[in-house]
């Protein structure tokens, strides 16, 4: 048991089609279980990223301090981070927000220009993340190791980089970036 | 003291979310939100953008059901064309709808909640998860994932690809369905029956051992909105609106896409990037409303298909008739819906001349404003837009499944605070149930959160005075 490889997912600034993609690998799924454990993940009930994870999928862009913080504490507990999906490799759609400027500004927009006339702004410090003016892709916050891009990256292409750091080989040419 | 109490995060639920159960001075619940903590602000980006790209843009809002998007947003398409799209096109517009359906329904019974059902709501959350229940029962979990596969292979042999197809677009879609993939379809259809079939009589096994889950996991009457067919039969693409009430009184009926604004309001709170849509002849927030499985086969007078009717008959007895008030029937909706989507693919391939013919209407800028609306696995989902003469985007509102079900989620987990919270403080089985109840209407918040970004749930108890007593999770 304890040479099971400890995998984690993430889910930062992103659509989840990158998560589903994974879930594509359907019944090879199964077949990862056997050699894999799964210590953290949205599809289960972890709270709490664990130390000593081998290998991170990490979904999504850097959009709010909490993205922030969780990156963070994924490149410290992680041996090999992967950047999972264009909105981690560039920033892709959830970027987009990015030109209409400062964080303020986008939610005034949203919730009160832009609203109904019950229009009410979702600033309570205690409860909401607070976004970042600028949304930025995985590699401008901390180290990342490998980029898998794709919109999302598909399913065989995910593992067969899973594969590939199973048996210890460098990962197919596709999961370089830069 | 009163007090609060926060669950951060709640996790096997697509999205970001925090709960917190507020407490009075007696110690009893008063109250509890469900935060919704993500924000992406595609309502304001996509301004100015031709609508040609609107399809393949909101797709992004969600990798989970981007077909929804896809679909609705062509449809807002067809209608600034002012198009009625050849009747082919639609037919394979219908065919992909049903098999996101599938999938999505799949992942959301056998990925997300079979763990809670089958394993059990309190059992070691270390393993409640699906590779728990491929452990535990090798051949079930298979299943699920193999019937998910099925829709999301459908989805692939229509579109290219299974997440984000780039497929349908203002005015039709953009290919046909080959022979040899609908022979394709046609030989996997039997398993994935079976296997639909199977869910539903191992979730009835499970009802009578349910009861505290159905009386407490959102059960108060509410209204129900959907689309339904002409004649009331149950809808998924076409159709016009519904709303009932909880006796099963129409309130609202033959309504188009475009007054939907008519129907719906969107009242916000500083406690959630999700805003919270009423029916707005009701007001904010007596205007609870719920949409999605449970919704679709309340309002609809029959499903048109002889296996999901003869389910749906049996639902409503065990349920004791009438419109269905127990949000925990949600699964069991959502497998009938299963049954039901998959005997409408094979009505639809069965028929050798579907989605031949042309597949898209050609025109320009006809109007400035449309309204596409669809159902969506988790409910209706509208797309409305205005664009100037160029067809470029000055005006879009989304209003999407999950977030009509926010008051209905809300309530539910005041409900089952209420139920088991023990003392003032929080324990891994209430934290579990909070989850599970919110579980049942598979909230999708990447959808929710187009607007506002995050897949989580925590959870706090707050006291009277606002301090937090406890909490549970996130990791930051
Ligand atoms: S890369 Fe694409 S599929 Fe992945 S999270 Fe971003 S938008 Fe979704």
């Amino acid at each position: 048991m304890a040479d099971k490889l400890r995998l984690a997912t993430v889910w930062l600034g992103g659509c989840s089609g990158c998560h589903m993609s994974l879930l594509d690998m359907d019944e090879w799924l199964i077949d990862l279980a056997a050699v894999a454990d799964l210590v953290y993940s949205p599809i289960a009930d972890h709270k709490h990223y664990p130390k000593n994870v081998d290998l991170v999928l990490v979904e999504g862009a850097v959009a709010t301090n909490e993205h922030l913080e969780l990156a963070r504490k994924v490149r410290q507990r992680s041996r090999l981070v992967v950047a999972l999906g264009d909105c981690a490799v560039t920033g892709n759609v959830t970027a987009m927000r990015n030109p209409l400027g400062a964080a303020a500004t986008v939610l005034q927009q949203v919730y009160i220009t832009h609203g109904d006339p019950r229009g009410v702004l979702p600033d309570d410090p205690d409860i909401v993340p607070r976004l970042l003016d600028t949304v930025v892709p995985l590699h401008a916050t901390i180290t990342v190791d490998l980029f898998l891009p794709g919109c999302p990256p598909s399913a065989p292409a995910i593992r067969a980089l899973i594969e590939a750091l199973l048996k210890g080989e460098t990962p197919p040419a596709a999961s370089r970036f830069g | 003291m009163a007090q609060t109490i926060v669950i951060d995060p709640v996790t096997r639920i697509e999205g970001h979310a925090k709960i917190s159960i507020y407490l009075d001075d007696a110690g009893a619940v008063r109250d509890a939100h469900f935060h919704v903590t993500e924000f992406r602000g595609f309502e304001r980006f996509c301004l100015g953008r031709p609508f040609w790209e609107m399809p393949a843009i909101t797709a992004r809002i969600c990798g989970i059901c981007p077909v929804s998007h896809i679909l609705a947003s062509a449809k807002a398409g067809d209608g600034i064309l002012a198009v009625a799209i050849p009747p082919g096109a639609e037919q394979l517009r219908r065919l992909m709808n049903l098999a996101q359906i599938v999938q999505s329904h799949a992942l959301s019974f056998f990925h997300l909640s079979g763990p809670d059902l089958f394993l059990g709501f309190e059992s070691d959350p270390a393993k409640r998860n699906i590779f728990g229940l491929v452990a535990a029962d090798p051949a079930f979990a298979r299943g699920g994932i193999r019937l998910r596969q099925f829709g999301q292979s459908i989805i692939e042999a229509l579109g290219g690809r299974k997440i984000h197809p780039a497929w349908a677009v203002p005015g039709g879609v953009r290919s046909g369905l080959t022979a040899e993939a609908r022979a394709v379809i046609a030989a996997g259809l039997p398993e994935a029956i079976q296997v639909a079939e199977g869910a539903l009589n191992r979730f009835k096994g499970l009802l009578a051992r349910c009861e505290e889950e159905i009386a407490t996991y959102g059960q108060f009457p509410s209204l129900f909105l959907g689309l339904v067919g002409e004649d009331g039969t149950w809808e998924h693409h076409g159709g016009r609106l519904r709303v009932m009430d909880a006796q099963g009184n129409i309130l609202a009926d033959h309504i188009a896409a475009e007054h939907y604004d008519e129907l719906i309001g969107e009242a916000g709170e500083p406690w959630s990037y999700l805003k919270f849509p009423y029916y707005r002849p009701q007001g904010y927030p007596e205007g609870i409303y719920r949409v999605g499985p449970l919704a679709r086969l309340n309002i609809c007078r029959s499903v048109g298909t002889p296996v999901a009717d003869a389910e749906l008959v049996e639902m409503r007895q065990r349920a004791g008739g009438g419109p269905i008030s127990a949000s925990f029937f949600y699964h069991y909706a959502r497998l009938v819906e299963i049954v039901a989507a998959l005997e409408r693919i094979g009505m639809l391939i069965a028929d050798p001349e579907v989605g031949t013919g042309p597949l898209r209407a050609n025109a320009g800028v006809n109007r400035r404003e449309a309204v596409g609306v669809s159902e969506a696995p988790r409910g209706t989902l509208f797309h409305h837009y205005k664009v100037d003469e160029d067809g470029l985007i000055t005006y879009v509102n989304l209003i999407i499944a999950t977030g009509q079900n926010n008051l209905a989620m809300n309530r539910t987990v005041a409900q089952i605070a209420r139920r088991y919270l023990r003392g003032d403080r929080l324990d891994e089985g209430l934290l579990n149930r909070v989850e599970a109840g919110i579980r049942a209407y598979d909230p999708c918040l990447s959808c929710s959160t187009h607007l506002a970004g995050q897949p989580t749930v925590e959870l706090a108890l707050i006291g009277p005075d606002g301090t937090v007593i406890d909490q549970i999770g996130p990791d930051l």
